[in-house]
C-alpha cells in the first residue's frame, strides 16, 4: 500500500518553482520567453516503504532515473533513549540497549555492560564462564543480524527464498536467546559483573546440534546468491567506498572491511575472551554492495568457529562476580540471610553507585563499533550516556554511495548498509 | 598491572607530544583517564588547528572521528563540553578530544576535516542547541518537524513540553500541553544512611569522632 503512493513523485511542485514567470519578474524589462527544462524532480522514498528497513524517510532529488542528491530524514523512530538513561540507574537503563539496534539486541547489551564494569573498575574480576557465554551469545548475535540483513537484502533485490530459510534458522538462535534469558528477543541478559543467571544445562548441546546443521545452511544459502545472475547485476558495482573514503566518512564494521581495510575491534582492541579466540577477518576489495554481502557470510563461519570454540572452553563456575554490591545474592541465600536481603533490596532500589569518570567504551557489534560513551557523576543513575552507532554513520554516508546511481540501486545500498532505525535514531 | 602503567605512560607520552606540537595554550590539560583513556581539553579558538594535527601529524594519524556528542553542566559558566573521540586505524589509538562552550558561542565544525561530523554536529545542535561555526547544515535531524527546544539539556523536563496525536474531527496532527495521569516519579535513592553520615539535627553527634578532611568526604 506504501510503495506506491509513498513512492509517488512530487515533481509538481518543484517543477512549478523553476517556472518560467519567476524569471520573467527577476529580469524585469526583457520579456523574451525563454523555456527552462528541468528534468529534475523530487522523489519522497518512505517512511514507509518496505525497501526503507524501518522508518527512514529519504528525499531522493532525480534527474531522469539518475539519483541527483539523497537526503536522509531520520529520527522518525526516535525515542529519547539517552535523555531516559539519564533518570534511570545503571540497573534500569540496561533494558533500553536491547532496543537500540534490535536486530542484536545483545551486541547492544555488551558494550553498555563492559562500560559500566570499567567505571565501576572490576572489568578483570568478572568470572571466566560470564565471558565465555557473553562472547558465545555476542558471536550468536553476529549470526542472527547478519542473517536478517543478508536475507532481507536480497529481499530488497528480488530474491525471496533467502528470507524464508533465514528466518527459520534465526528462529533457532532466538530460542537460544529464550532458553538464556528468558525472552524471545529482548533479553535483557547481561549485566554488569557478568550475567543475569547461568543458561540451563542442556542449553549447549543445543547450541552444539545447532552449529552441526549450520553450515550446510550457509551452503545453500550462498548457492541461492553468491552466484545468482540477478542478485550479481543489482550488486556489483553498486555503491562503490574506497577505503578513504570509508575512513573519513567514519564507517566500521563489514562496511569498512568490505573497502579493504582490515580492521576488527576483536582483533586489534581485544575484549572479552576474543584475544584467545582463533579466527580470521574477512576482508573485501572493491567496497560495492556485492562485497559487503560476501564479507557478511564469511563473517558468519568466522562466528560459527567462535561459538564453537566458546562450547569446548565452557566449564562450571560462577556467572557473575561475588560482590553483592553489584550483583544481586542467590534466592536462597535471601532466605536465610538478613545481609542478602538488604543487598537485594538496596540494588533493586537504589541500585549501585558508580565512581566519578568517563570511558568511551566499544565493541565490535554486528553492524560496526558500537561506542556508548559514559559519564558517571558519582551516584546511582548515569550523569551522560551518548550511544554510538555504526548505522548513523553509514546512513549519512548514502548521499555519496547513491550519487549517480539508479533509484533501484539506492534500494541496494540501503540494504547493504545494515540500517536499523532503533540504533540510529535512539 | 605493569602492562596498565606502561600503557597509561605511553598515552600520557601521547598527549604531551599533542601539547607539544600545538602553540603555547591551545592544549589546556592533559589527562589519562583509569590509564586507559586519552582525554586532551583543548581551547576552542585552536580546535581546528589540534584536529589537523591529530588527523596529519606523524604519531598521531588519527584517520577517523567515531563520535562527536555534547555533555551539559548548567552550573559551570560554560556548560557544554563538546566531546569529540578519535580513532587511529594505522596506529591502533584512540583520543578524546573535549572542549568547552555555552548556548551562544559557536565551536568551530570539523566538517572540513571529517566529513562524517555533519550529522553529528547537527544532533549537537539538535539536543544541546550548541551552535557549530562553518556548518552549513544545522537543520534538526533527530526531533520532530518544528520541534522547539533542546531535549538533552539537563533543564529539559524529561516528559517534554508537548504531545502529539491525530485529531479526527480536524483531520490533522495535533500538538497538545503534555497531560499526564500520574506525576512523573523521580525518587531520590540517594541513600541518608551512606550518602549523609550528618543528618539533619545530629550536627552535633559526630563532632567528636571525624576529623576535618574525613568529614568533608563523608558530607560531600
Amino acid at each position: 500500500m506504501s510503495g506506491s503512493s509513498a513512492m509517488a513523485s512530487e515533481a509538481g511542485p518543484l517543477a512549478a518553482a523553476a517556472d518560467p514567470q519567476g524569471l520573467a519578474s527577476a529580469t524585469g524589462t526583457e520579456q523574451a520567453t525563454r523555456t527552462v527544462e528541468v528534468d529534475s524532480h523530487t522523489i519522497n522514498f518512505g517512511p514507509q516503504h518496505p525497501a526503507a528497513h524501518g522508518v527512514l524517510r529519504l528525499i531522493l532529488e532525480m534527474k531522469g532515473e539518475m539519483v541527483e542528491r539523497a537526503d536522509p530524514h531520520i529520527g522518525l523512530l526516535h525515542r529519547g533513549t539517552e535523555k531516559l538513561i539519564e533518570y534511570k540507574t545503571y540497573l534500569q537503563a540496561m533494558p533500553y540497549m536491547d532496543r537500540l539496534d534490535y536486530v542484536s539486541p545483545m551486541c547492544m547489551e555488551h558494550s553498555y555492560v563492559l562500560a559500566v564494569e570499567k567505571l565501576l573498575r572490576i572489568e578483570d574480576q568478572v568470572p571466566e564462564r560470564a565471558r565465555v557465554i557473553r562472547t558465545m551469545f555476542a558471536e550468536l548475535t553476529r549470526i542472527l543480524n547478519h542473517l536478517l540483513n543478508v536475507t532481507t537484502y536480497a529481499l530488497d533485490c528480488g530474491a525471496i527464498t533467502p528470507a524464508l530459510w533465514g528466518f527459520e534458522q534465526r528462529e533457532h538462535l532466538l530460542e537460544f536467546y529464550e532458553a538464556a534469558g528468558g525472552s524471545h528477543y529482548h533479553v535483557n541478559y547481561f549485566r554488569a559483573g557478568g550475567v543475569a543467571k547461568d543458561i540451563p544445562r542442556s542449553l549447549e548441546d543445543r547450541i552444539g546440534n545447532w552449529c552441526k546443521q549450520f553450515p550446510k545452511f550457509l551452503r545453500d544459502l550462498e548457492g541461492l546468491l553468491t552466484e545468482n545472475r540477478i542478485f550479481k547485476q543489482r550488486t556489483v558495482d553498486i555503491g562503490v567506498m574506497t577505503a578513504e573514503q570509508a575512513m573519513e566518512w567514519g564507517f566500521s564494521g563489514p562496511c569498512i572491511r568490505a573497502s579493504g581495510l582490515p580492521w576488527d575491534l576483536r582483533k586489534s582492541q581485544p575484549y572479552e575472551i576474543y584475544a584467545d579466540l582463533d579466527f580470521d577477518i574477512p576482508v573485501g576489495r572493491h567496497g560495492d554492495c556485492y562485497d559487503r554481502y560476501l564479507v557478511r557470510i564469511q563473517e558468519m563461519t568466522q562466528s560459527l568457529r567462535m561459538v564453537e570454540q566458546c562450547l569446548a572452553r565452557l566449564k562450571p563456575g560462577p556467572t557473575k562476580i561475588l560482590d553483592n554490591k553489584i550483583t544481586p545474592p542467590k534466592r536462597g541465600e535471601m532466605k536465610r540471610s538478613m545481609e542478602s536481603l538488604i543487598h537485594h533490596f538496596k540494588l533493586y532500589t537504589e541500585g549501585y553507585h558508580v565512581p566519578e569518570g568517563a570511558t568511551y567504551t566499544v565493541t565490535e557489534a554486528p553492524k560496526g563499533e558500537f561506542g556508548v560513551y559514559m559519564v558517571a557523576d558519582g551516584t546511582n543513575r548515569p550523569y551522560r550516556c551518548k550511544i554510538r552507532a555504526p548505522g548513523y554513520a553509514h546512513l549519512q554516508a548514502m548521499e555519496v554511495l547513491s550519487k549517480g546511481h539508479m533509484l533501484a540501486d539506492a534500494v541496494a545500498i540501503i540494504g547493504s548498509l545494515d540500517i536499523v532505525f532503533g540504533e540510529i535514531d535512539r | 598491572m605493569a602492562d596498565t602503567i606502561d600503557k597509561g605512560a605511553a598515552l600520557l607520552a601521547l598527549g604531551e607530544a599533542a601539547r607539544a606540537a600545538l602553540p603555547q595554550g591551545c592544549v589546556e590539560a592533559v589527562e589519562v583517564e583509569r590509564g586507559a583513556e586519552l582525554v586532551l581539553r583543548v581551547r576552542r579558538d585552536g580546535l581546528l588547528e589540534a584536529m589537523t594535527l591529530l588527523r596529519d601529524g606523524e604519531g598521531f594519524a588519527f584517520e577517523q572521528l567515531m563520535d562527536l556528542c555534547g555533555t551539559d553542566w548548567p552550573e559551570r559558566p560554560e556548560r557544554f563540553d563538546v566531546v569529540y573521540n578519535l580513532l587511529s586505524l594505522s596506529l591502533n589509538q584512540r583520543v578524546r578530544v573535549v572542549v568547552g562552550t555555552d548556548a551562544a558561542t559557536p565551536v568551530p565544525s570539523v566538517a572540513a576535516i571529517w566529513p562524517v561530523a555533519t550529522w553529528y554536529e547537527r544532533e549537537a545542535w539538535d539536543m544541546y542547541g550548541i551552535v557549530f561555526e562553518g556548518q552549513t547544515d544545522l537543520r534538526r535531524l533527530l526531533t520532530d518537524y518544528g520541534f522547539e527546544g533542546h531535549p538533552l539539556r539537563k533543564d529539559f523536563p524529561l516528559t517534554g513540553y508537548v504531545e502529539v496525536r491525530y485529531d479526527e474531527e480536524r483531520k490533522q496532527v495535533v500538538y497538545e500541553p503534555v497531560k499526564l495521569t500520574q506525576d512523573f516519579r523521580n525518587f531520590d535513592f540517594l541513600s541518608p544512611w551512606e550518602a549523609m553520615t550528618t543528618l539533619p539535627g545530629d550536627e552535633k553527634v559526630h563532632l567528636n569522632r571525624i576529623e576535618g578532611p574525613k568529614a568533608k568526604g563523608g558530607e560531600a
